[in-house]
This record gives C-alpha cells, sequence and structure tokens, in this order.
C-alpha cells in the first residue's frame, strides 16, 4: 500500500483485496467482549473535517479508537479556519502537534492531494471525501458490502459483477471513487443518469453510461443509489422533483424487476422519496445500515495499513514501504509469509 | 505466526533461509511428527483429566495445522470431538513498527468461546517467546480462560521472555545462526523439521 489513499485510483487489486480481507478480519472484533484492538497505541490520529459529515467522521473515530489510536477531532466550525486560517497553517499546526494521520474531509476536490503532496506534514493522509473529486473509503466499504452480499469469501474480487450507480453523477465523488475500485476489482459499472448530471469524459472512464435506468435494472447485480447534492447544484439540472423521481428513482415496482440476488446500495444521506422510496429504503435488500457498520471495518484496516507498520524513511507520495524494506528500521529482508 | 522462521526480537531468517548455504539437515521426519503429536495428545487427556474442556487454538500459520491434527487424536482417545479454532496474534504484535504492514490471518474462536475452559495455545517453533506473549494479551481480549497452556512442535530455546511449554515435541537446543524450519503438508505438501544454517551472520544484539 501506499502511504497516503488519496483516490480509488491508486489502489492496485493486490490492494484493494488485502483491504478487504483485512477488514473482513476488524469486522470481528465487533463482534468480541473487548471491542478493542492495542494495534495502534501512541499514535494520533487527526480528524479534519472543513465539511460537515456525521457518518464518515464518527465512522473514522471510531475505527481510530477501536485501533487504541488518539483521536483528535477538528472540524471548520468553531476553529481558526472560520477567521481566516489557511490549509496551510492548519496543516503545520496539525505537524507540530505530531498528527501520524490526518483524515481530511473538504469542500474542494484536490485538497487531500494538496495535504499529502505539499511536504506540510509528515503522516499519512487519508482522504474522506474531497469536493466532487473522490471518496475512497467509501468505494472501499462499498466493494466490501457487495463482496460480503453476493457470497464472495475473502480473497476474491468483484469479477464479472455488474454494478450500476444511479443518480447525480456530476457532484457524486462516490462515484468517481466507486467507479475505478469496482472496475479494479473486476466488476463491470454502469452509471445511470440525466444527461445533464453526467460529467464531461466520461468516456474515458472505465465505465459504461446510460440514460435509461429501466434498461439496466434485470441484469445488475447492485443498484447503487445516489443522492441528489442540492447543495452543490447552481442551476437547474432536471425539470422537477417529481420527474427526476418517476425516471430516475427506485421505487418498489423498479426493484421487483431487479434478479433475486441483487441488491440496494446507497451511501446516505438517503432523500426518501427522491431517489429512493420508503419502500426500498426499508427493505431487507437494502444495505444502507450494513453499509455503516462495513464502513467502520473498512476504515479500521485502511488505519492499520497505512499506520501499523515501519515509518517509510522517504516522505513522499509515491514512497511504497511494502516495495522499499530498506526503510524499516530492523533488518527487512524477511519474505512476508501472509502478504 | 510464523514463528518457525522467526528470529529473536524478530530478527528475519525466512528470506535468507530460502538460500541455505550447507543443505538444511531434517531432525523430525512425518512418521516422527505424527508419533510426537499423539504423545502430546495423550499428555493433555492425562494433565487435563479427560480433556472435557480443552479448547485448542493454533496460532497461524503453521499452528493452525498443528491444533487440528491435535483435535483430530483427542478425538480418537477420548470419544468426543475437542473445539479447535485459530488465533492471530498480528495486531498484538511487539515489533509491528519494525516492518511495513502485515496482512493479517485469521481468528477462529469455537462457537463456545474459550469461557472457563482450558485453552491449549498450539504453536509450531517455540523460540523468543514474545509470539506466545502476544497470544496471551489476544486471548485476554476475548475471554476468560480457566487456565492457558501452551504445545509446540519445536523448543529451540532463546527464550527473552519468561514464557515456557506445557507440551514439548521435541527438544532443538540450537545456535541463533541456525534455522529452524517446521515444513507441513497442508502448507508445505510435506510434513518435516528441518535445521539449517542462516546464510548470512546475526547481526550484532539479537
Amino acid at each position: 500500500m501506499k502511504r497516503h489513499l488519496i483516490s480509488a485510483a491508486d489502489l492496485s487489486r493486490d490492494d484493494a483485496v488485502l483491504i478487504l480481507d483485512t477488514a473482513e478480519e476488524m469486522g470481528r472484533v465487533a463482534d468480541r467482549p473487548i471491542k478493542k484492538l492495542p494495534t495502534l497505541r501512541g499514535r494520533t490520529v487527526v480528524n479534519l473535517f472543513f465539511e460537515d459529515s456525521t457518518r464518515t467522521r464518527i465512522s473514522f473515530e471510531a475505527a481510530a479508537k477501536r485501533l487504541s489510536a488518539d483521536v483528535i477531532n477538528f472540524s471548520a466550525k468553531g476553529s481558526s479556519v472560520s477567521k481566516g486560517e489557511s490549509l496551510k497553517d492548519t496543516a503545520l499546526t496539525l505537524e507540530a502537534m505530531g498528527a501520524d494521520a490526518v483524515v481530511i474531509r473538504h469542500h474542494d476536490s484536490g485538497a487531500p492531494h494538496r495535504l499529502a503532496t505539499s511536504g506540510w506534514i509528515g503522516g499519512s493522509v487519508v482522504n474522506a471525501g474531497d469536493g466532487t473529486h473522490e471518496h475512497p473509503t467509501q468505494a472501499l466499504l462499498d466493494a466490501f458490502t457487495l463482496r460480503r452480499r453476493l457470497g464472495d469469501g475473502p480473497g476474491t474480487d468483484l469479477a464479472g459483477r455488474r454494478v450500476t450507480i444511479v443518480g447525480d453523477i456530476l457532484h457524486s465523488r462516490v462515484a468517481r471513487s466507486n467507479v475505478h475500485l469496482l472496475s479494479t476489482l473486476g466488476a463491470e459499472v454502469t452509471l445511470v443518469a440525466p444527461p445533464t448530471l453526467v460529467p464531461v469524459r466520461t468516456e474515458q472512464w472505465p465505465c459504461e453510461v446510460s440514460y435509461d435506468l429501466d434498461a439496466q435494472l434485470a441484469k445488475s447485480d447492485a443498484v447503487m443509489m445516489l443522492r441528489v447534492q442540492r447543495e452543490r447544484m447552481n442551476a437547474a439540472y432536471f425539470p422537477t422533483e417529481r420527474e427526476y423521481a418517476r425516471r430516475y428513482g427506485l421505487n418498489g415496482q423498479r426493484m421487483a424487476r431487479m434478479p433475486e440476488h441483487s441488491v440496494v446500495m446507497h451511501p446516505g444521506p438517503m432523500n426518501r422519496g427522491m431517489e429512493i422510496t420508503a419502500e426500498v429504503a426499508d427493505s431487507p435488500r437494502c444495505t444502507a445500515v450494513e453499509q455503516v457498520t462495513n464502513g467502520v471495518s473498512i476504515r479500521m484496516a485502511v488505519l492499520y495499513l497505512l499506520l501499523s507498520g515501519a515509518e517509510p524513511a522517504v516522505t513522499d507520495t509515491s514512497e511504497n514501504p511494502a516495495a522499499a524494506p530498506a526503510a524499516a528500521p530492523g533488518p527487512a529482508t524477511r519474505t512476508e509469509e501472509n502478504a | 505466526m510464523d514463528s518457525s522462521s522467526e528470529g529473536a526480537a524478530g530478527v528475519p531468517v525466512d528470506g535468507s533461509a530460502a538460500v541455505p548455504t550447507p543443505p538444511a539437515r531434517p531432525v523430525l521426519e512425518a512418521p516422527d511428527i505424527a508419533r510426537v503429536l499423539t504423545r502430546i495428545a495423550h499428555e493433555i487427556v492425562e494433565r487435563a483429566k479427560g480433556a472435557d474442556d480443552v479448547v485448542l487454538l493454533g496460532v497461524p500459520t503453521r499452528g493452525v495445522h498443528l491444533a487440528q491434527r491435535l483435535a483430530a487424536k483427542l478425538q480418537e482417545i477420548t470419544g468426543h470431538p475437542v473445539p479447535v479454532g485459530s488465533l492471530d496474534i498480528t495486531m498484538y504484535r511487539d515489533d509491528l513498527r519494525m516492518r511495513p504492514a502485515r496482512a493479517l490471518a485469521r481468528t477462529e474462536i469455537p462457537g463456545d468461546g474459550i469461557e472457563g475452559r482450558l485453552v491449549v495455545l498450539v504453536d509450531d517453533v517455540l523460540f523468543s517467546g514474545r509470539t506466545i506473549r502476544a497470544a496471551l494479551d489476544a486471548l485476554g481480549d476475548i475471554g476468560r480462560p480457566r487456565a492457558v497452556q501452551l504445545a509446540v512442535l519445536v523448543d529451540r530455546g532463546h527464550r527473552e521472555l519468561p514464557i515456557r511449554a506445557d507440551y514439548v515435541g521435541k527438544n532443538l537446543p540450537t545456535s541463533l545462526r541456525e534455522t529452524v524450519r517446521v515444513r507441513l503438508t497442508e502448507e508445505d505438501g510435506r510434513d518435516g523439521v528441518l535445521l539449517g544454517q542462516r546464510a548470512t551472520a546475526p547481526t550484532a544484539e539479537q
């Protein structure tokens, strides 16, 4: 694994499968009487949130705490950011406090990349969602949920599975990360959205694009519904909400046309009545709640793989600890038996 | 973990042992391993007075296979099935920060748990004792056994912690220059314990 997790596109198939398999073991900790591991004792994880979040922030916090890391929560509201402090100065402050990892959510695309490559901080950077760019841990937990629900065990990828992602692709970092990750894992991804909500250049993405939801339903192993992100919309992308719901919303009738085994996914927060009806959201085929549970396991796996090992000697984004054993202080010629 | 290939204080020997300078010498062959496990199974039954509340937990990778073999032998002797599982100690290791992050192995606790039971930890090689220290920590987070015992196929000495085995397949006095490699059919295609020479001399202060 690389030292930072900025984009799902940075992950190779083996990296991704390793994270999913690690998450599988992390998930078992939740079944124990003592839901805590000593692994990251003495490490500090900073949750740097410039944008509102419920799920992702508490999920990262729970993950870090279950691994015994110290957690510092930082939200832009009520901090010096509201007095005009720049990302750089905030980063330097965190570095001075000795953060081993910074989990960052930012309203601007590219902020985590800047943080990772600028040399402002020495720790690992984990992208927890940046603007309309990427949200890699969400894609990982979606892939994890999918692999579990479709009955594929540890060590396997999603080869041959068909995933349809429906809705506001244009503003969705979840869709971008999922397209990269799911295709890396061998799944066939189809994006379905009104033409106005399909980003330019999707023909270069490893996926298909369709404007017709009904045509995709019968052949999908999973249908992922995305929230229409009103807060990012500065123009009229579709005539009315009713028309959107009628053409691109998932209701009981549409769900009935999906194959028996297929699942409905939603990264949350849901707009019931808009992209998904209450009937679908509350059906056992909808994995929204499961996705939240799995989110903790995935984030534990990511933090574990980024932080538990040797400190890399060079603080460079291209640094790959696994490929550069010389970075380890101890003799590191040993072949990783389980790696 | 793979303590067979593990040096004291986490000294890596696996990679160097793959290119042994003098050929590795077998110290236990397949029939010896079978005999030794049968003896350990009888010892467990004797000391646990019937092995009614015994739970076997193997330390991945090879300890798990040994635990399963022991469980089969215990069932032969006592006539009732003995719960067997695995206990991954990776996240409890004291040398995590000395190497790149490691993949995790499976922890599988048998259905009835370990609460109030006699847990017998099973590993292939007992060396520094650090793996067992980690296993005891891991066990503490899972439950409170009545007692914990340790069974190992080979005890090669050089302990760095006050830990000893209750059941030892073979005591194998070694020097730190030597490597002990356990091979099991389930993992490596055939059974055997090999004593080899480390290709390079151990660096200072092992």
